[in-house]
């Protein structure tokens, strides 16, 4: 079964924004993880949303542009996901691994348009060291298919400081409506997990009760 | 303004399918020593510099990093991708020999990083400027911090929705070089219009700078400026690090104390009283010697 995609643009690359369920309210948004792609067909866990259901490719994966020569970082990867955010207005986040990072980042630049964020476990979770490494670099085979290897080396490998990752804490807790815009489901934490899930406004629950708090938020 | 020199050569190389411009001076056969330019800067602005190294007996070789100058403007951006496209040069130029380097603000820290973690390619390292130190950001509260950093987030988010259109704002040569001055404040409008007729193109409408124009000013990021420092004693290669005594919006403003603590063996600084960020092209004679004496001590 295939569902129907919005083409979507971020700078030189095309993005595909698969719908997976209609409904009515608020859309949530699925982040995928480091090397995955969305969905197929509705996971059986977000049956119970009541709005539409929608799950991005980043850069590099899925349908998305595999673009040449690498050069990705979260923050790139934080334009995609704003780049849906502008196509289906407010939204609620659930991302797995790399896209729960993503999804920390996006509830704290656009927090009133993020209604909760679902942190959950998935590939790319940790991330690469949180100061200087002597990680060297060198270019890769590429033949264009998707996942892209530059994606999986460099965005495995990002930094990610944990006062980095509090910081987008603070941006979503001062501008966002709800007392916990942010839910951390997963049972693995490195680092910037961990210090994300000591702060304030940050809840500690399952994925299940989490969309059942947002979905009525 | 002394005259600059265009190029001997021009040619590209390719870094995994984005294309590289190259630029040299000088002959051929003779040894090679890099250049390396600054964020926003472009080979071309060694126009004056490269020949008057070349000069000395060197061939000069430079690139336009990715989305700058004449090489491709990319999808993705990113500090290792600039690195990668420096190996791919050097690989070109100098596969299996280290080489002398000179790096220019974001050029020199980039090398600082190279000559970290591929030594193998680097004989000795000037450092023009490009140290990069902590902002001398006064204590600011905790949400003033946070607020700082909620603008610059949604500001460059703003501005990726629309860089899939974006194109840099046209104008006459003049008022490109003025434009640029306000980066370049103590460059004169003579070489201005110089770097115009070199970085920019002509269109229907004016000319434009050929930068990527999804390329930003500032920006946000896990990465921090004194994380350079913290690669620079472990540097084999003889090293000089020049700073300056003018502070200028395109430099870090780095002073001598904060560097000191961090000179490898091989390692000295260099401080040029009454220049700013670009002294190299506000006094080229003065940076081509001293460099030199210390390519030829470092036996590069």
């Amino acid at each position: 079964m295939t569902v129907p995609i919005t083409w979507l643009t971020h700078n030189r690359v095309r993005l595909a924004l698969h719908h997976l369920k209609d409904g009515e309210g608020r859309t949530l948004l699925l982040l995928h993880g480091l090397g995955e792609r969305s969905p197929a067909e509705l996971p059986s866990w977000a049956h119970g949303w009541p709005g539409p259901v929608a799950a991005l490719d980043f850069t590099g994966h899925g349908q998305s542009t595999v673009p040449r020569g690498g050069g990705y970082s979260s923050e790139m990867l934080l334009g995609d996901a704003d780049a849906a955010l502008a196509a289906l207005g407010q939204v609620t986040v659930l991302g797995r691994g790399l896209g729960a990072y993503i999804a920390l980042q996006l509830a704290g630049a656009r927090p009133t348009e993020v209604v909760g964020v679902v942190l959950g476990d998935g590939p790319g979770l940790a991330g690469g060291p949180t100061e200087p490494t002597s990680l060297s670099f060198f270019s890769l085979h590429t033949d264009g298919s998707s996942p892209d290897p530059y994606a999986l080396v460099e965005l495995g490998r990002d930094l990610r400081p944990p006062d980095y990752a509090t910081a987008f804490v603070r941006l979503a807790v001062q501008g966002s409506p709800l007392d916990e815009p942010i839910s951390v489901s997963a049972v693995y934490r490195p680092a910037w997990l961990q210090a994300v899930t000591a702060q304030q406004g940050v809840a500690e629950t399952s994925t299940a009760d989490a969309l059942t708090v947002y979905a009525t938020s | 303004m002394e005259v600059p020199s265009a190029p001997d050569r021009r040619y590209d190389v390719d870094s995994d399918g984005v294309r590289i411009a190259v630029h040299e001076w000088g002959h051929d056969q003779a040894p090679v020593l890099v250049l390396v330019h600054g964020g926003f800067d472009f080979a071309r602005t060694f126009d004056v510099f490269a020949p008057k190294i070349a000069a000395h007996g060197w061939r000069v070789v430079s690139w336009d990093h990715r989305g700058h100058g004449d090489s491709e403007h990319a999808a993705l951006y990113s500090w290792e991708a600039d690195l990668r496209d420096a190996a791919a040069v050097f690989d070109h130029v100098s596969p299996g020999r280290p080489v002398p380097v000179i790096g220019h603000s974001k050029g020199g820290a980039l090398m600082i990083q190279f000559a970290d973690a591929q030594p193998y390619r680097i004989s000795a390292l000037v450092n023009l400027d490009g140290i990069p130190s902590k902002r001398p950001i006064p204590d600011v509260a905790e949400h003033e911090r946070t607020k700082m950093l909620a603008s610059e987030v949604s500001g460059w988010l703003d501005h990726r929705r629309s860089t899939a259109v974006a194109r840099r704002k046209p104008g006459t040569i003049d008022e490109l070089a003025r434009r640029r001055g306000r980066m370049n404040p103590r460059l004169p409008h003579e070489w201005l219009r110089h770097l115009v007729l070199v970085g920019a193109f002509e269109s229907d409408d004016g000319w434009r700078w050929k930068i990527d124009p999804s390329m930003r000013m500032g920006g946000f990021g896990p990465w921090r400026p004194e994380w350079a420092l913290m690669r620079l004693p472990g540097l084999s290669a003889p090293f000089l690090g020049v700073l300056v005594s003018e502070v200028e919006e395109m430099g870090w403003g780095t002073s001598p104390h904060h560097v000191e603590p961090y000179l490898p063996a091989q390692g000295r600084l260099e401080f040029l009283q009454g220049l700013g960020h670009f002294a190299h092209i506000e006094d080229p004679d003065r940076v081509v010697d001293m460099t030199l004496d210390f390519f030829a001590e470092a036996g590069a």
